[in-house]
């Protein structure tokens, strides 16, 4: 997304991909809102939405559920994507705005002069080569390893991170059109979700709070024991297995620097309570190319001269992401017996449009010490 | 020293991004640990397989 903007202001931009294929192998749930596609001027396109879903529904672990319907909950509602296509597609995007992609390239450092950043150095089919640019975007994702080099300090505490797998499953029982959440301590500081992608097929995944990790693999023992518990998987195989982490934490105290952007899961921009990443990518992509195209202007791309890129992300994102940051610490620390009175609570209210907002206001109602510490910003 | 056990390694590059001393490098399949690591054991707890493990 970035490379996209980039390149229709005007920018020669190059985008390198690590992989040997854009999208691809998968390390994503696949689930969005549509409600942010427009914003970003993405059209919905056939080729990339599996499954058109018309409603969520929210479990605890001890089985009571909330089903969430379009009617209820509008946008916010979405599809199940194939990730892989939906990527080729921005890829293309790019492409078409006038930006070179290099596959199979993958930055192994930044180059600095007289303490300035100056390109990137990197390893493209095996070959060594060396980048110059006047601006780095780092979009390398929960690895955020650009950032770091170029001195950005990204690393996150045990709390705020998922440890996550994902299983994609087949000849399954779910709901085909209704992704499902399921909180408490079958998930850790986490959740599990299960997003249909029709014909009896599903990604199947959790994701376990990094402190509450004990020993490793502890994200499949909990899927795995889920899974086990529960009748609709007793015929179910799986057809793919998946790792992955996500951040939880607000965002960075600062996504740039100078001659440096970082965007999406790189700059740790991710709802802490879905672990959505994708809106927030596509938003922070589109800021930092739209910011890049006017600095470039000037050909000045220092610290101060990218701070309109980080108003514009902090405007749009920055309350939400903080509100929702404090909500997931606070689950954390609640018991299933919490958890199911709270969903009972929520079944019975007459909320009649559902966000993770209006959600908090009605728990802010009947349990105001589970919203303690971010009451105003509800 | 970490050690990986390349049969249940997924390649999701999780430990790299969770390496408090960037350490971690994912070249393709291959998890590459520089002489930065302080053998911490964050990447092995956090390992959703169980793949990585303190030598």
């Amino acid at each position: 997304m970035a490379a996209k903007y980039c390149a229709l202001g005007g920018m020669d931009t190059i985008l390198i991909e690590k992989k040997a294929e854009i999208g691809a192998p998968l390390r994503c749930a696949e689930g969005v809102s549509k409600s942010w596609l427009d914003e970003v001027g993405i059209k919905p396109e056939a080729t990339w939405i599996r499954a058109d879903m018309k409603g969520a529904i929210i479990k605890s672990t001890k089985g009571t559920s909330y089903q969430l319907d379009e009617s209820k909950a509008g946008n916010e509602v979405g599809y199940v994507l194939e990730r892989h296509l939906f990527d080729k597609a921005l890829a293309r995007d790019a492409a078409n705005a006038g930006a070179k992609i290099m596959m199979r390239t993958s930055c192994t450092g930044i180059i600095r002069e007289d303490g300035k950043i100056v390109g990137i150095k990197a390893k493209s089919m095996g070959e060594e080569i060396e980048i110059r640019a006047k601006v780095v975007v780092a979009a390398d994702g929960y690895e955020s390893q650009v950032a770091r080099w170029a001195g950005i300090d990204t690393t996150l505490k045990l709390s705020d991170i998922d440890s996550c797998i994902q299983y994609r499953m087949c000849n399954i029982d779910v709901a085909p059109d209704y992704c499902e959440f399921v909180i408490g301590s079958c998930a850790p500081g986490g959740y599990i979700w299960v997003f249909p992608k029709g014909d009896k097929v599903a990604n199947v995944g959790i994701g376990v709070a990094g402190h509450l990790c004990t020993k490793g693999a502890d994200a499949k023992y909990y899927l795995d024991k889920w899974i086990a518990e529960d009748p609709r998987f007793k015929n179910g195989q799986i057809l793919e297995i998946m790792g992955g982490f996500v951040s939880t934490c607000p965002g960075l105290d600062s996504a740039v620097d100078d001659n440096i952007v970082l965007v999406g899961d790189a700059a740790r921009i991710i709802d802490p309570i879905t672990g959505g990443g994708i809106c927030h990518a596509c938003r922070t992509g589109m800021y930092a190319g739209q910011v890049l195209s006017e600095c470039n202007k000037t050909g000045d791309f220092s610290k101060k001269a990218l701070q309109p890129y980080e108003k514009r992300w902090r405007d749009r994102m920055e309350d939400k992401l903080f509100r929702n940051w404090m909500a997931k610490e606070k689950l954390a620390t609640l018991d299933d017996d919490t958890i199911d009175d709270i969903i009972k609570m929520i079944s019975t209210s007459d909320i009649t449009n559902v966000t993770v907002y209006n959600l908090l206001k009605a728990i802010k109602d009947k349990y105001p010490k589970v919203v303690e510490g971010f009451e105003d910003l509800i | 020293m970490i050690k990986v056990d390349v049969n249940k390694c997924l390649h999701c590059g999780g430990c790299v991004g969770s390496c408090p001393k960037n350490a971690i490098f994912l070249n393709d399949f291959v998890l590459e640990f520089n002489n930065d690591c302080i053998n911490c054991g964050i990447c092995v707890k956090l390992c959703p397989v169980g793949a990585l493990s303190k030598e």
